[in-house]
């Protein structure tokens, strides 16, 4: 595909590495000559120096033709209006990245008037990241699914859960929770498991739902020894604001560290719930004062790599029992932080890369097809989809999942209608309108109907 | 320095050459001669020697800019000292000092020759001497490049090393793809010049032989009298493709992007034009007392222009006898040479339009000392590393020709004859002034002085600072 990137900075020189080794053609625009040169002389990529807002630079960069623009500047406006222009000028689709939180509430009303194709908001991500990371610290592997209203989460089965030793079929007769298994790695192999299979210790188990079945499932498989109750944030930034907003919403308590005064009325007067408080992160007497003891997990936010890192291996002295979360801009220095063993590292700028590269795949995946989501799982030998079902799909419409004649690699998961999400059994049905998530070992799909046999 | 990653590259290269050298074989076969045995002997040696050293993979990938120029001035000295060894096993260049002067001046299309008679060379021998400017023409990496998948960051390296002018760009995003289009445009410019050739009543072979030599402006032909021996039609045609190799190929991009207003926009392609249209004018000017009608004036003024200007190098008369006046317009020709981004050699068009306005922003500076300026090219400013380049190049190439000409004076020729020679053959011409004139060769040239001039073949293809660098001992400390 012919991908244009406006902007070089670190999401924009990660996702054209990326691209460009995966087979994209890749321009990359930027009005710094020296990061514009850096990038060219280090990947197959070409590069043009000016502001990718203008038209005559954006034609310049062969944006009749291209299939995608992502703007990955600096500034939202900036970003928004070369997608605006890029759009104009015949890009197929266009990517903004859009991380003012004042904007937030506004973003669907600006991507439908823009005709964008996806907005990123990289602190949005972090802290859905972060949030889910402490939802379920048990989980190995999170994706998400219908804009984040469905998880497909992946745990290890251990000797003390109820669930070892249990055919899927008689799975009802030790948890409530309705979930379906729809993956199980065993060894080497992915099985997509019927109702006689067994789980054993050691299987590693892929399942969907929304994330409150998914915690109620966990607590009945005794999985959830690691489930956060109390979480203190150091740095109250806009990835702390989103963070919180969620944690406080799936009823953590949630304690804000920061240093600034005016971040921190700022940030009491939008979340009542949290707590508060006005001092340095980087002070033990305080921490101890916050009884960072006990608390369940510290996130270090804050601006500085080096302060969140010092932060984090101060905490894991004091709480080893806490879970880690520090947040590292640079990833100069990963594998160093790595060998730290302080817990989860996160990437914002990486994390918006990676949802960038995720939609490209997608895209380059569904070419004529009607795919919203594509997961490569298990290095690439599990697809999990979501489709959304048109009016030309009569043999699935109305029609109980029983009747469906369904390939022998394919498993329905999740059907989402009208934002109710239902676990499917086999007297579901699917209407039109609704999403479907589905898993399956093969791959190739490019239309819901490619699942039937 | 990646040594096993470089030794790779290298192998390849020796594979191609190997596929090359079997190409004579088909002439042989024709044409009923001998010697092809000996191309495919060597040719099948060859590819083995490469099969083999490139089947081990490299250890590491690491590729920086030095690499590249490393691997790039070694791949051209490796091509030429293997494309050197035909001639002295077919016995028809004895020496191997002269077969790789010979050999070097194919690959870098200067078109110099120590060959006092080239009529009597077989047609298998011949076909190698003119193929190997086509090869040299476009670069042998470039070609490399748009056929092997070799992905990673090193091919950009690989090709700003080996590329012509200040500044290297791609045409489209992937090396790979920029390499095969530029391909394109070159083969298509030959056939249609094949095909002309032909229509104009030459044979294949001959066609093929004349062909070669002009697209890749090398300046070879199978004629002592050079291109004096064909008929008018013929060197009216050579005229047309000397022109029009000589301009940049990013401009045949355009037109086939179908923006072809664009193309005169370029600044490069103006000045080109101007400077072939003044070169013709004064020339015929000049020497229109020589000869009967102004007509015969003019076309051996614009085929010598041409010829020139491109770094081809063909003649139809000896221009000699001509008056100072039309010779010093050629050596000045010789100097600049045509296009970046094309098959000509010399300084480059546009590297002497970034000087003039360079020193006009100097003279600027100097009356106004506060004024702050930009060196525009084609409406947009050109960067200050790139106007930098630009000056160091110049001060290169001034060392080299001292250097070379002192270097060629213990031969004891006059002043003329040794720094035309040193001029001609940096700037991948051909034929000089006086002793090295059009009507006369190298071949008086003391062993030792034939290397010097092998040496300015090779920075004047490869813009000299590859080779400076893999001179500099920097460039093979370990850190």
């Amino acid at each position: 595909m012919k991908i244009i990137i406006v902007g070089s900075g670190n999401v924009g020189s990660t996702i054209a590495k990326q691209l460009s080794v995966e087979g994209h053609n890749i321009t990359i625009i930027d009005t710094n000559e020296m990061a514009v040169r850096k990038i060219c002389d280090g990947w197959d990529v070409m590069g043009i120096v000016g502001t990718g807002a203008s038209i005559q630079i954006l034609k310049d960069a062969g944006v009749e033709e291209a299939d995608l623009l992502i703007a990955v500047t600096d500034s939202d406006e900036k970003n928004l209006l070369c997608c605006l222009m890029g759009k104009k000028a015949g890009a197929a689709h266009t990517i903004a990245r859009v991380r003012n939180p004042e904007y937030r509430d506004e973003i669907e009303l600006i991507k439908n008037d823009l005709g964008l194709s996806m907005f990123v908001n990289p602190e949005l991500a972090a802290a859905e990241e972060i949030a889910r990371l402490l939802r379920f610290p048990s989980a190995i592997e999170i994706d998400t699914f219908a804009r984040g209203r469905v998880d497909l989460l992946k745990f290890e089965v251990t000797k003390e859960c109820p669930i070892c030793g249990i055919a899927l079929k008689d799975l009802h007769t030790v948890v409530k929770t309705n979930v379906l298994i729809c993956i199980v790695e065993r060894g080497n192999k992915v099985i997509v498991p019927k109702g006689d299979f067994t789980l054993w210790e050691g299987d590693k188990v892929s399942f969907v739902a929304s994330s409150k079945k998914a915690t109620q499932f966990f607590k009945e498989i005794n999985l959830n020894q690691g489930r956060v109750r109390s979480c203190t944030i150091i740095g109250a930034g806009d990835t702390a604001f989103y963070l919180a907003q969620k944690l406080i919403s799936d009823g953590v308590e949630v304690k804000i560290i920061e240093r600034d005064k005016a971040r921190c009325d700022a940030i009491a007067e939008r979340l009542p719930g949290a707590v508060v408080i006005y001092g340095d992160g980087q002070d033990k007497g305080l921490l101890g004062e916050e009884g960072i003891k006990n608390t369940d997990s510290v996130v270090t936010l804050t601006n500085f790599d080096e302060a969140n890192v010092m932060m984090s291996i101060y905490c894991k002295k004091v709480n080893p029992k806490a879970k880690l979360i520090t947040k590292v801009h640079r990833s100069t220095y990963d594998d160093i932080i790595d060998d730290m063993n302080i817990g989860s590292i996160i990437n914002p700028k990486l994390l918006a890369g990676e949802d960038m590269i995720k939609y490209v795949r997608s895209m380059q995946n569904s070419l004529g097809s009607n795919i919203e989501t594509l997961y490569k799982m298990n290095s690439g030998r599990v697809e999990a989809l979501e489709f959304k079902v048109k009016e030309h799909h009569e043999k699935i419409v109305g029609v109980p999942l029983m009747d469906i004649p369904l390939r022998k690699d394919v498993i329905i998961c999740c059907i989402i209608h009208n934002g109710m999400i239902e676990t499917p059994g086999g007297q579901s049905k699917i209407s039109v309108g609704d999403t479907v998530i589905v898993v399956t070992t093969d791959t190739g799909f490019t239309d819901i109907s490619d699942i039937l046999m | 320095m990646n040594k096993s990653m470089i030794r790779y590259i290298l192998c390849k290269v020796l594979q191609f050459e190997g596929v090359f050298l079997l190409l004579p074989c088909i002439v042989s076969l024709i044409h009923k001669e001998k010697v092809g045995i000996i191309f495919f002997a060597l040719g099948v040696c060859v590819f083995a020697l490469g099969t083999f050293g490139s089947f081990f993979k490299p250890v590491s990938n690491v590729f920086y800019a030095r690499e590249g120029f490393v691997t790039v001035s070694l791949s051209w000295i490796l091509l030429s000292l293997v494309g050197a060894i035909p001639f002295v096993l077919t016995k028809e260049i004895p020496n191997y000092v002269d077969a790789l002067f010979e050999t070097v001046s194919g690959f870098t299309t200067t078109g110099s020759t120590i060959l006092t008679d080239v009529e009597y060379l077989s047609k298998t021998v011949q076909f190698w001497r003119c193929f190997i400017i086509w090869v040299g023409g476009m670069g042998v990496l470039v070609f490399i490049m748009s056929i092997l998948p070799l992905s990673g960051s090193y091919n950009m390296h690989l090709m700003r090393a080996e590329s012509t002018g200040a500044e290297v760009g791609k045409l489209v995003p992937k090396v790979k793809n920029t390499a095969k289009i530029l391909y394109g445009i070159y083969i298509t410019l030959s056939v249609s010049m094949v095909i002309s050739l032909m229509i104009a009543g030459l044979n294949f072979y001959d066609a093929l032989i004349l062909m070669f030599s002009t697209v890749g402006t090398g300046g070879f032909t199978r004629t002592n009298a050079s291109l004096g021996a064909f008929s008018h039609p013929v060197q009216i045609i050579t005229i047309v493709f000397m022109i029009m190799c000589g301009i940049n190929f990013n401009a045949y991009f355009l037109i086939f992007m179908r923006k072809p207003k664009e193309v005169f926009k370029i600044e490069e392609v103006r000045a080109y034009f101007l400077f072939i249209i003044l070169g013709v004018a004064s020339i015929t000017l000049s020497i229109r007392h020589l000869y009967p009608t102004l007509y015969e004036a003019f076309h051996k003024a614009t085929f010598h222009t041409a010829s020139i200007i491109t770094t081809t190098g063909f003649t139809i008369t000896d221009y000699e006898v001509w008056p100072s006046t039309a010779k010093f317009i050629l050596i000045f020709f010789t100097i600049v040479g045509a296009s970046a981004g094309s098959t000509a050699g010399g300084i480059k068009i546009s590297r002497i339009l970034i000087m003039i306005k360079t020193l006009k922003r100097e003279l600027d500076h100097l009356t106004h000392p506060r004024s702050v300026r930009k060196v525009n090219l084609n409406g947009q400013a050109v960067s200050e590393e790139t106007v930098k380049s630009v000056e160091a190049f110049l001060i290169a190439y001034v060392v080299t020709v001292i250097v070379s000409f002192l270097l060629l004076s213990v031969n004891g020729f006059d002043f003329t004859t040794t720094i035309t020679s040193v001029l001609t053959t940096l700037g991948n011409v051909g034929p000089g002034l006086a002793g090295v004139g059009p009507a006369q060769n190298f071949a008086a040239y003391s062993q030792f002085s034939k290397l010097v001039l092998v040496f300015d073949m090779l920075a004047g293809r490869l813009e000299i600072f590859p080779l400076f660098v893999l001179m500099y001992a920097g460039t093979w400390k370990r850190n």
